[in-house]
């Protein structure tokens, strides 16, 4: 009973109720559960769904960043210019692209890496450690790396292209290289979370099955296809959600290693949303773009959702 | 065939297949690792080239052809980037942040978690709801009216502007929900009928039993922390409290063409994580696989 003398003041309420408390619904629990919950809450409301309904209002409104209060009523004028404007619309179909590029290399590859990984025969942790460290890497520490790899003459991609005999792009400084060149140091920067994903999938199928399979003759490629591949269909489900929503949210990549650039050919729906709210003070316009590219993340998390219902039903 | 089950499986599969088959097989593993090796490899070069320009003179970085050869190995952009101060005052800032970030999502996200697994309250499947839905917010598209209303209360350009909006992660609270749903019912029943109270269920007894789950939460909060670069670059615009991210994203320009002293910078801020990764790489990998797969 010492313990209640540390309790604080409304679980000292808790225990003294306690021999009554058994069976369905402990009177009790109301008022404790409210005191376990009020910290995150409080926080919650405040820096989560508080902004959320702020955003949502002031996105009909003419909100100034400079000005104190809400400015005129805009009604859907904000909406109406972000559908009509060129620049959001090349904004968001960046982040898209950007997805493109990136998730099937960091699916597959990551994939490749992990089967091949779980068969070698030595040196797992060596692996894990030079695909994961990137991933933990301060996205602006990845992108000055790699923009001095990509210097013209000097980086060392330019350097290893020349080295073949191909003349290097300019990796960052066309607008027809820039996207790829962020999308390739992306890969390699978050693979290994993927990858580390594959490989605690590959973990968890019984090893008895391999067994089996082997004294039945089975190659190991057999094995691959018919055991290793469905048995990772949740984790790869996992895998593509996580990281098409991780894709659509880039901004660090772009913002250090472009601006945005050269001539807005890389410039992600979050990096207009910041120029417009931050460069521009236009706030309420802001809010407006940013519930449009809420929705699009909205849309992709319930397609996982309802994929994922589906998916359990079956099973 | 009890005991080679628990043998490790290379012997397992030497000695459970034909003769054929395991050559062949083996012979494919060793090709597995040498495929393997070569990408890790490769995988490390970005890296390995970082180090080895910040180990150059500045002058040497701009000199044809690219080689790996330096001439004078020197520690002196090392020396200058600590000397010239700055990176001190961001590793305070990033620091102190993330571990406030990291020991406030720890006591709040666990609490309610508990709250959510544990007790029976009215309102219960609400408010499950209510939280579920920060799943589906995340921070940044929410910086517009979030930096207006951090300005709002005067805290722009304060830590307590980057570290408050960071704590209340939704997925933290279904972590620390999922460990605490696996603990057995009887344990808490016993203790109740000890007249144990609700707050040392959870913290003399729950709390002790899923410290994987506060480990992995840790870990991963405080990488996040540490690398988130858009929010802190939003609200820190004073150099003396910028964080290792947005220190280094706004003086890449400073550096021009010393490259030695870029990378030199770039490393210095990564060190702390590269320190914790290698110290903790079972946690952080383990924590990747075991949330990650249940989140």
């Amino acid at each position: 009973m010492t313990t209640t003398t540390q309790a604080s003041r409304p679980t000292q309420a808790a225990s003294t109720d306690v021999p009554r408390a058994r069976g369905r619904g402990r009177r009790d629990d109301n008022r404790s559960a409210l005191a376990f919950l009020a910290p995150f809450l409080i926080l919650y409301v405040l820096f989560v769904i508080g902004p959320a309904l702020y955003g949502l209002v002031m996105s009909f409104f003419d909100t100034s960043l400079v000005k104190s209060g809400l400015g005129k009523f805009a009604g859907l004028s904000n909406y109406v210019e972000a559908f009509k404007s060129a620049d959001f619309w090349s904004s968001m179909w960046h982040t898209v692209l950007f997805t493109i590029l990136t998730t099937p290399p960091l699916v597959i590859l990551s994939f490749i890496f992990a089967l091949l990984a779980e068969r070698a025969t030595h040196g797992k942790w060596f692996f894990r450690l030079a695909f994961f460290a990137p991933y933990i890497l301060p996205s602006a520490t990845v992108a000055l790396i790699w923009i001095w790899l990509y210097t013209p003459d000097l980086g060392l991609a330019s350097g290893v292209v020349q080295k073949v005999g191909i003349t290097a792009p300019q990796w960052l400084g066309d607008p027809n290289w820039a996207m790829w060149s962020i999308a390739a140091t992306t890969v390699w920067w978050t693979l290994g979370f993927n990858f580390v994903l594959y490989l605690a999938g590959l973990q968890e199928i019984p090893r008895e099955l391999y067994e089996s399979s082997s004294l039945d003759g089975a190659s190991p490629w057999q094995q691959m296809r018919s055991i290793t591949i469905p048995l990772l269909r949740r984790t790869t489900t996992l895998v593509v959600v996580l990281q098409i929503i991780a894709s659509l949210k880039v901004f660090d990549q772009m913002y250090i290693m472009t601006s945005g650039g050269p001539n807005f050919s890389t410039r992600p729906a979050l990096e207009y949303i910041y120029d417009i709210g931050f460069t521009d003070y236009r706030v309420g316009y802001g809010a407006a773009a940013s519930t449009v590219y809420f929705v699009l993340l909205l849309i992709v998390s319930a397609v996982w959702f309802l994929q994922t219902r589906r998916a359990e039903k079956k099973v | 065939m009890a005991t080679l089950t628990s043998e490790p499986k290379q012997f397992t599969a030497r000695k459970g297949a034909t003769k054929t088959a395991v050559s062949g097989s083996r012979l494919f593993n060793r090709l597995c690792t040498g495929v393997m090796i070569a990408f890790s490899i490769i995988w490390l070069i970005p890296l390995l080239w970082a180090v080895d320009t910040a180990f150059k003179p500045n002058g040497e970085t701009a000199k044809l052809p690219v080689t790996w050869w330096i001439d004078h190995p020197t520690w002196g952009s090392f020396a200058s980037i600590l000397r010239q101060g700055d990176i001190w005052h961001w590793y305070l800032s990033s620091f102190l942040t993330s571990a406030l970030i990291v020991i406030l999502t720890v006591i709040t996200a666990s609490l309610a978690a508990f709250a959510l697994s544990r007790l029976k309250f009215r309102g219960q499947g609400a408010i499950l709801g209510f939280i579920l839905l920060g799943l589906l917010i995340p921070i940044q598209v929410l910086i517009v009216p979030l930096f207006r209303e951090v300005g709002g209360m005067g805290l722009l350009n304060t830590y307590w502007a980057v570290i408050l909006p960071q704590v209340p992660t939704a997925i933290a609270v279904f972590v620390f929900k999922q460990f605490f749903d696996g603990l057995p019912r009887e344990l808490e029943e016993a203790a109740r009928m000890d007249g144990a109270s609700t707050w040392w269920i959870y913290r003399g007894m729950a709390m002790p039993l899923i410290k994987p789950a506060i480990a992995a939460v840790s870990i991963f909060t405080f990488i996040w922390s540490w690398n988130n670069l858009l929010w802190p670059l939003l609200v820190l615009s004073n150099p003396k409290l910028m964080t290792i991210p947005v220190g280094l994203a706004t003086v890449q320009g400073n550096f021009g063409i010393r490259y030695a002293d870029t990378m030199a910078a770039a490393l210095l801020g990564a060190l702390p994580l590269i320190a914790l990764f290698l110290f903790f790489q079972r946690q952080i990998v383990e924590g990747v696989a075991g949330t990650g797969l249940k989140g």
